[in-house]
């Protein structure tokens, strides 16, 4: 073996491993983050943290009850925006447009898909803020119900396309009509991806804070009704991590543990339980 | 009157297909309106988006033109603004993320895609899409406790004390600025780039690689002068995307940035983002004030919208590519 030969066996290896330790080092990222969340916040969660109010400064303890009530208004008013128009819009994609309807929507949904998020709050601010004259949960909810759009057609409309023929000429031949054969055996067939995609979208926005700054804002309180501003887990680490308090920088880091928590439980729970023999398409 | 109504329904059945009356009976054309206008709003939502980012700006266009790119002024008191330190922050902090997420990317997507095998390649890809999930609002957290301790402790004044000649290093170690930013964001986009470049390296066609190995070359040369150029389209997809997402990130910058709006040569200096002024001010600001911050908002959907159409155009190439290949 001359040397030439060696050395570029040599690089061969060598570049190689590197990207090996790349790949380590990505990966790792992730159970730094863990770790640290539970290291600096596993502490601060007990039992006050999901039932009491937030303490005022210096007092300690108090708990994040009405962020998470908070988080939780916001995600079924995303819900009621974003899945319907999502999967609805994503059965005319996939059952009934032709092709240049097709492209002008998916245009948009791709489009609306790459907007950042805080431009969505924007608009949110001037439709929903700016003529009320006041934050509110309405406003919170319609930001993130926008960002739940693009996701949950695009992936309804994939998960539709990858139904088989056959299984609608079947439906279509026993006499069904066509809206019949969709809702009985199509979206049925294609029900456990779109369950993951919308899962997955839900877990998306749950975690948004940009677009909530300006529209729910946040609120030291309970928010009754759907009127006024509320908080929310992702508004609260923000604003306690910014603070100059050890206690809330504690809090922050229960908030991001519990936050963090519960995304990981739903993309996991989506990408291995449900889509379990679906492909899962990639953000 | 009479005679015309009459004769539509007549004329129906003629052209061949099921009637409009007869798809409307089976729910079948209710269904495809309805539907029709689901879809339709996703159009409308996005066509509003625009229309009301350009609306609501219109006080500061008219007032500044195109000028307002180029003021480095941000004066709130004296209702005078100008974009140009934002910008500069932006382009900044998302260039210092890109230089460190792209090697360490693409480095990660050819590990994954032509060395791992694929049970282990798929194990560590469900990391990936795992980390890509985390909140950047998460991503702050640890950059306000972890990353700016620790670029104000060990690494800015190890940058001042071996490269400190260069106008990069300069000024005192706060911790926050540009640099920090940079580095949070290297963190928040490297799934992004690994996910799309493992996609696109893993439909390039397997003869390419054996047909570079057939002639002598070692698994790296074949990797990175036959695969990584067939792909290299699809990889600059994945980078645009990256950017994209990098340029209109709020929450991690705004909170490690520093949020001084500041141009400036050195890399520690504490700076601005587009996204973290919008994210500090819009509450309370009003007028012209309000009008240039939308218009900020107008600038980053701009920057977005051309950085996901030109990765989407070279995403379809290679895939185009792939399968066209493929089939040789």
């Amino acid at each position: 073996m001359n040397a030439r030969l060696r050395w570029r066996k040599f690089v061969s290896n060598f570049m190689l491993t590197l990207t090996g330790i790349c790949a380590a080092i990505a990966v790792s990222a992730l159970f730094f983050i863990l770790g640290y969340l539970v290291y600096h916040g596993g502490t601060s969660i007990n039992w006050d943290f999901f039932t009491k109010l937030p303490a005022p400064v210096g007092e300690g303890g108090g708990g994040m009850a009405n962020a998470i009530v908070g988080s939780a208004k916001l995600l079924l008013l995303a819900s009621f925006i974003g899945i319907p128009i999502g999967f609805f819009g994503g059965i005319y994609m996939a059952e009934f447009s032709n092709s240049s309807i097709a492209f002008v929507v998916r245009f948009a949904a791709d489009l609306l898909n790459g907007v950042p998020s805080i431009v969505i709050g924007i608009f949110a601010y001037t439709v929903a803020v700016l003529p009320f004259k006041h934050f509110s949960t309405w406003a919170g909810g319609l930001a993130l119900g926008i960002m739940m759009i693009p996701i949950t057609l695009r992936s309804t409309e994939e998960f539709l396309h990858s139904v088989p023929r056959a299984l609608r000429e079947g439906a279509m031949a026993l006499g069904a009509s066509k809206w019949k054969t969709i809702m009985s055996v199509v979206v049925p067939a294609a029900y456990r991806g779109i369950m993951t995609a919308i899962l997955l979208a839900l877990a998306r926005v749950a975690g948004e804070t940009a677009p909530l700054l300006f529209t729910a804002l946040g609120n030291r309180f309970w928010s009754p009704g759907w009127n006024q501003p509320t908080a929310s887990l992702p508004a609260m680490i923000y604003s306690y991590a910014l603070s100059a308090f050890e206690d809330w920088h504690r809090q922050a880091w229960a908030a991001g543990l519990v936050l963090l928590a519960l995304i990981l439980i739903v993309n996991i729970f989506a990408r291995v339980i449900l889509a379990r023999g679906t492909a899962v398409p990639r953000s | 009157m009479a005679t015309s109504t009459t004769t539509v329904p007549n004329a129906g059945p003629t052209s061949g297909s099921r009637s409009f009356i007869s798809r409307l009976k089976d729910g079948d054309e209710i269904a495809r309106i309805i539907t029709f206008l689901f879809a339709a709003s996703v159009v409308l939502i996005t066509v509003l988006i625009v229309m009301q980012l350009w609306h609501d700006s219109n006080l500061s266009r008219e007032k500044y033109g195109w000028k307002f790119f180029v003021k480095q002024v941000w004066d709130p008191t004296n209702d005078d603004f100008g974009a140009l330190t934002f910008v500069y922050g932006t382009l900044v902090t998302s260039g210092i993320g890109l230089l460190i997420a792209v090697p360490l990317g693409l480095g990660a997507a050819i590990f994954l895609a032509e060395l791992a095998p694929q049970k282990i390649s798929d194990t560590l890809q469900f990391f990936i899409d795992l980390l890509a999930a985390v909140p950047s609002v998460i991503y702050g957290l640890l950059g306000v406790f972890i990353v700016v301790p620790l670029m104000r402790e060990y690494i800015q004044p190890a940058l001042k004390g071996t490269l400190g000649f260069l106008p990069l290093f300069q000024g005192p170690p706060f911790g926050v600025g540009f640099l920090t930013a940079g580095i949070v964001l290297a963190i928040m986009v490297i799934p992004y780039i690994i996910s799309v470049s493992r996609e696109v390296l893993l439909s390039v066609p397997r003869d390419q690689r054996e047909a570079a190995l057939a002639l002598g070359s070692t698994r790296w040369e074949s990797t990175w002068k036959v695969v990584v150029p067939f792909a290299r389209s699809g990889i600059m997809g994945s980078i645009f995307l990256a950017l994209a997402r990098a340029l209109g990130e709020t929450m991690a910058v705004t909170m490690v940035v520093g949020n001084t709006p500041t141009i400036s040569a050195s890399l520690l200096s504490p700076g601005y983002s587009i996204a973290a002024v919008i994210a500090n001010d819009l509450p309370e600001a009003s007028g012209v004030y309000l009008h240039a911050l939308i218009e900020l908002g107008l600038v980053l959907f701009a920057f977005t919208f051309i950085l996901n159409g030109l990765a989407r155009l070279l995403l379809v190439l290679t895939t185009q590519k792939g399968s066209g290949m493929g089939h040789v």
